[in-house]
């Protein structure tokens, strides 16, 4: 028993290490990418859990996809975050003392992990332990649970997820070239015009080009301190 | 994008492996860990994978953008559709018993499954239709530039 909790204290401080460091860096590439690490190690932590399922989505929808989704995301924007004023901290940092408060005061009233007597571990969740063998015929409880007894839910899920894709496809478009847009990631301007998907298109003469060669364009926004830590690594 | 041999030898490799997982998670959801979701993510970032070491323009030869807009909406009718079945059949809304009366059993096996293959291929769709459009947005980046 004692390993499994070293390990899971060790699996939160590395949390709390990851937190700090995207609460106190400014380059963004290097926050996305701590928040697949992030997510990585609470995948860990969860199979120490044994919420292997919860795992497997973690690792496969935090670290994964949405690590790429935001970059992709981050490529269009700047590459720094601009410092907040103190001034506009306060307000924050006083909601989120409040918050951390009221939950370390309910700490006291959740039950322990793995209690027989706690609210999860009673009523209907029993009542689809004690059945899935008899009224669906297979092992593994969580895709009976998901798939069968709580049908409703899984598609409600999946009504969710097709809302959430149709958004972005409303927004954006499914080649990206959904309205008039311009973006100015790095100091180097794009815009409907230049984007990959409107290569084909007539080009305007003012719209610039795909820049082929970013080096040489003198506007880029980014520090030369950032520029060598991001590409330090592949020198 | 042609110097890095090594990883598009690697991912060459790993891709097809990649893709296989995803439906072994896919289909073996009702013995071990995993499900419609899980898979349809993995499959979805094998694709993702492809579309960041060979380009974004060769993803979408792969996997054209009209597919993916027909399997998001494919996916969430499959679920639906599912439903309207057991409806048409008798019993309520997503109750898989009647599909086969005779071994209510079955009938759950075969709502799973179908159910399954309608979120795997909701959630593969909308990831790869977001990846996608964000990734559309955006010239390619020479390496430098990162």
């Amino acid at each position: 028993m004692v390993p499994t909790i070293l390990l899971d204290v060790g699996l939160m401080a590395m949390l709390v290490v990851v937190a700090f460091a995207i609460v106190r860096l400014k380059s963004l590439f290097a926050i996305v990418m701590l928040q697949g690490v992030y997510s990585l190690v609470s995948a860990a932590w969860f199979v120490s859990l044994d919420a292997v399922d919860v795992a497997f989505t973690e690792a496969a929808v935090g670290a994964g996809v949405s690590t790429v989704l935001m970059l992709a995301a981050m490529l269009l924007a700047d590459r720094e975050s601009r410092p907040v004023p103190i001034s506009r901290q306060i307000g924050p940092l006083i909601i989120v003392m409040v918050a951390g408060f009221a939950m370390f005061a309910a700490i006291g009233d959740m039950p322990a992990f793995g209690d027989p007597h706690s609210p999860a571990n009673q009523y209907v969740g029993m009542n689809y332990i004690d059945q899935t063998a008899e009224e669906i015929h297979i092992p593994n409880v969580v895709t009976a649970v998901l798939a069968s007894y709580r049908g409703y839910d899984t598609f409600g899920e999946a009504v969710v997820i097709f809302a959430a894709g149709l958004g972005v496809l409303l927004l954006l478009g499914l080649n990206g070239n959904a309205g008039k847009w311009r973006a100015q990631p790095n100091g180097i301007r794009i815009s409907s015009a230049s984007a990959p998907a409107a290569r084909k298109r007539p080009m305007p003469e003012d719209a610039p080009k795909p820049p082929s060669k970013p080096k040489s364009t003198p506007k880029r926004k980014s520090s030369p301190k950032t520029t060598r830590k991001s590409t330090g690594g592949k020198s | 994008m042609t110097p890095h041999v090594i990883l598009r030898v690697v991912s060459k490799l790993l891709i097809p492996l990649i893709a296989m997982f995803a439906f072994y998670v896919q289909f073996h959801g009702d013995y071990g860990p995993g499900g419609g979701f899980q898979a349809g993510v993995i499959l979805a970032a094998a694709v993702i994978l492809y579309a960041l070491i060979f380009g974004l323009d060769e993803a979408k030869k792969a996997i054209p953008p009209s597919w993916v807009r027909i399997g998001m909406t494919l996916g969430v009718l499959l679920y639906g559709g599912t439903g309207v079945v057991t409806w048409l059949l008798g019993s309520e809304f997503l109750s898989y018993g009647v599909l086969t009366p005779d071994h209510p059993s079955h009938g759950q096996h075969y709502g799973i499954l179908a159910v399954e293959l309608g979120v795997l291929l909701a959630v593969a769709s909308v990831m790869l239709a977001i990846f996608y459009a964000f990734g559309s947005r955006q010239p390619e980046l020479s390496d430098e530039d990162w």
